[in-house]
């Protein structure tokens, strides 16, 4: 009973939202330049898959996902968490701090201060250039990579604190024991910590994941998607699309196909998480 | 934990619709018959207040004239684009919709179809100054298809290169300078690069992130130089638009050359959102840029109460007029817009709404404000006044280019053709597509947003 309230508030404000987008996203509704809106069938979506920017969106999305979620912040929060361990209590508070103010900036805040980093006459290429090493200009040649480093950036330190948490379930006993029979930091990290805390990892790449297939803020403050469309991932596609070319029907199309990559990225983890349970 | 998941979700959605909700209300319409809503653009350049300026008068003067009426002054800080989305989200409902909105003549046409705005015919039938407004900026405000007037057009605009006298002098170009084909600007650029590679040679907006100033005073005013003329985007004999034409191959070659031979301003700097700005308050005023296709409003920028006032203008910068391709008749190429007042069709207030049109329109307001505003007149008695013609050195100049000036085609579909051109200049300027496969690129885009039976090759 308590519940129902919350169903109903998410049946209003949750699956309307989505029930109106999935109608939208077979229709050829416009922003201005047509008064009517006519049921199109899956136009949208073999007009989708038949545009060279549509599946340029859609490889950028990949490798920024790949790129800066499950390689980024999953392994460099779980190389923290494990580091954060053996620290100091005063390290540890300064590592935690640094991490965490980058999660708590809000994303478009988070957007411009790398933005500031990263431009031509930023703070990164004045380090580089003290250092007397070549300047890069990383908005304009590698902007994916500069989006991908950004996200890092911004979101270890959730990954950080799954782990920390995971960590701290790790039985004392299990590592000792493995330290008595000889095996070394990789071997315990390898073949005890990992397998004990395999839940934690499959949670926190579904976590991750989904965080930032959503990405809009971050990339859209720092280059809008350009140069050209270096750095297009499907939320800034899908953005221009409805809004920039009025075209809603057409970027409610492209908002399920993101949903629908969610929805399989989280299927294949739930997949994962199962079997381990079997 | 999974309740305690849902809470948070379903409080954290109530706080977003309520937020939204809270929005939706305070934009809402008067709802009192005394009460419009005004809506304009506040650009993104905030020093830039010419607009906010010029109205606020205007409104404690209306107030005054009509007791008890109130006019709220919404300006919407926004780069055009954004400016767009927002008056058009704003006017898909009747609660949210204003009561008088300042419209680009480019989006008009979209925004009638779209059935956002409100035919004029009966107020401008009974108002004896409409008859002093030109042909040509009434016609940018008639919709094609039902042949009714949506808008009181308040100005207009011509575009030609600003070019700074003294670097030419520098460098060794004879000035006053009017150059007679592509190729002279070309090599007047090449020339400056040479004598000072400190200075940017030579400016044209290009990429996606100008919007429209990269179509209209960068890509435009090359395509209607070519061969084709009027019909080179759109050939309004056979209704159709145009693709796969070697003058749009040539308009991108000639952004090609000048971004890969480094005459124009670097190119992640042209590629920003901010590059207009720089050039009218930075680039121009502290001589670091020799050449610029821009518009007639410049000396916004430059006047007393401009954004970066710098009396040395009028002594430091002269204007040319942009040459056809190859000096072809009739020599001379320029683009016009314009912006005008419409009322919403969902607007509360219309009456109230067009009541303030014309106390905003007439002769002694537009005069002051196309003063002001440094544009082009659209009434008759307004362009003859010598005051008017008097008030910027430039004026004239601007206004005879008038004759020679091309509307773009007025069309819901523009605003997509417009974001392909971008998008085409945008992939040569960085080099990421050659200008072949750019314009082969545009071609698929036009057919898609029109429908490839509404196009035509041209030659």
């Amino acid at each position: 009973m308590p519940l129902l309230p919350s169903a109903v508030l998410l049946a209003v404000f949750l699956a309307g939202p989505i029930g109106y987008c999935v109608y939208y996203a077979f229709t050829n509704m416009q922003l201005t330049g047509s008064a009517t809106t006519d049921f199109v069938g899956f136009d949208n979506f073999t007009r989708a898959f038949g545009d060279p920017d549509f599946l340029n969106a859609v490889w950028l999305t990949l490798v920024f996902v790949v790129g800066s979620a499950i390689i980024g912040q999953n392994t460099l929060g779980l190389a923290l968490a494990v580091m954060m361990e053996k620290a100091s209590k005063p390290v540890k508070a300064i590592t935690n701090a640094v991490v965490i103010a980058a999660w708590v900036l809000p994303e478009v805040v988070a957007g411009y201060l790398m933005y500031a980093f990263f431009f031509q006459q930023g703070s990164l290429n004045a380090i580089l250039d003290s250092l007397h090493l070549p300047q890069q200009n990383w908005l304009y040649t590698l902007p994916i990579l500069a989006a991908c480093l950004a996200n890092v950036w911004r979101g270890t330190a959730f990954s950080m604190m799954v782990y920390s948490a995971a960590l701290n379930d790790v039985p004392q006993e299990l590592i000792e024991a493995a330290e008595m029979d000889g095996a070394g930091p990789w071997q315990r990290l390898w073949r005890v910590t990992l397998p004990v805390i395999r839940r934690s990892i499959m949670t926190n790449l579904m976590l991750v994941t989904l965080q930032t297939l959503s990405v809009f803020g971050l990339i859209y403050a720092m280059t809008r998607g350009g140069p050209g469309n270096k750095s297009q991932t499907l939320p800034i596609f899908m953005y221009q699309q409805a809004f920039q070319n009025s075209l809603i029907g057409y970027g409610t199309a492209i908002a399920l196909v993101l949903l629908l990559v969610g929805a399989l990225f989280s299927t294949v983890y739930i997949r994962l998480l199962k079997l381990e349970e079997d | 934990m999974r309740t305690r998941l849902l809470a948070a979700v379903s409080v954290t959605a109530a706080l977003a619709i309520t937020a939204t909700a809270c929005g939706g209300s305070s934009s809402g319409s008067g709802s009192s018959s005394k009460t419009i809503k005004v809506v304009y653009q506040q650009q993104l350049n905030n020093s830039n207040k010419v607009q906010a300026n010029f109205l606020a008068p205007m409104v404690k003067q209306f107030e005054k004239d009509n007791p008890g009426t109130k006019v709220q002054l919404v300006p919407v800080t926004a780069s055009s684009n954004d400016y767009y989305t927002k008056l058009q989200l704003m006017m898909r409902s009747p609660s949210t919709a204003p009561d008088l909105v300042y419209e680009d003549t480019a989006t008009i046409n979209s925004d009638i179809a779209s059935g956002y705005l409100k035919p004029l015919d009966d107020y401008i039938a009974k108002w004896s100054d409409w008859s002093q407004f030109a042909d040509a900026s009434k016609a940018a405000v008639k919709s094609g298809t039902d042949g009714k007037t949506y808008g009181v057009p308040d100005n207009t605009d011509t575009r030609g290169i600003w070019y700074n006298k003294k670097i030419f002098a520098k460098a060794g170009i004879a000035v006053p300078w009017q150059p007679k084909t592509w190729a002279d600007v070309l090599a007047a650029a090449k020339k400056i690069k040479a004598a000072d590679p400190s200075i940017t040679p030579f400016n044209i907006y290009t990429g996606t992130a100008g919007g429209e100033q990269s179509t209209m005073q960068g890509f435009e005013m090359l395509l209607y130089g070519t061969k084709a003329g009027g019909n080179s985007l759109y050939d309004s004999d056979q209704k159709k638009w145009v693709v796969g034409s070697q003058g749009f191959k040539d308009a991108l070659e000639f952004i090609r050359t000048v971004y890969s031979e480094k005459l124009g301003p670097p190119v992640e700097q042209a590629l920003g959102a901010n590059i207009g700005a720089a050039v009218g308050t930075e680039m121009i005023p502290a001589g670091k840029l020799a050449m610029d296709i821009d518009g007639s409003w410049m000396p916004n920028n430059w006047i007393r109460n401009g954004s970066k006032p710098w009396a040395e203008w009028e002594s430091t910068m002269a204007t040319a007029a942009m040459p056809t391709q190859n000096g072809q008749a009739p020599g001379r190429v320029s683009m016009s817009g314009g912006w005008a007042w419409s009322v919403p069709a969902k607007a509360g207030n219309p009456d109230l709404a067009f009541k303030f049109i014309e106390f905003l329109e007439t002769k002694e307001a537009s005069a002051k404000w196309n003063a002001e505003n440094a544009t082009i007149a659209v009434r008759k008695d307004v362009a003859t006044d010598p005051a008017y013609l008097k008030a910027l050195p430039t004026n004239k100049f601007f206004t005879e280019l008038v004759a020679d000036t091309h509307y773009r085609p007025a069309l819901p579909a523009y605003t997509q053709v417009s974001t392909a051109i971008q998008k085409a200049m945008e992939s040569v300027t960085t080099g990421q597509a050659s200008v072949d496969k750019a314009a082969s690129t545009y071609d698929n885009d036009v057919k898609t947003a029109v429908g490839a039976d509404n196009t035509v090759k041209g030659s």
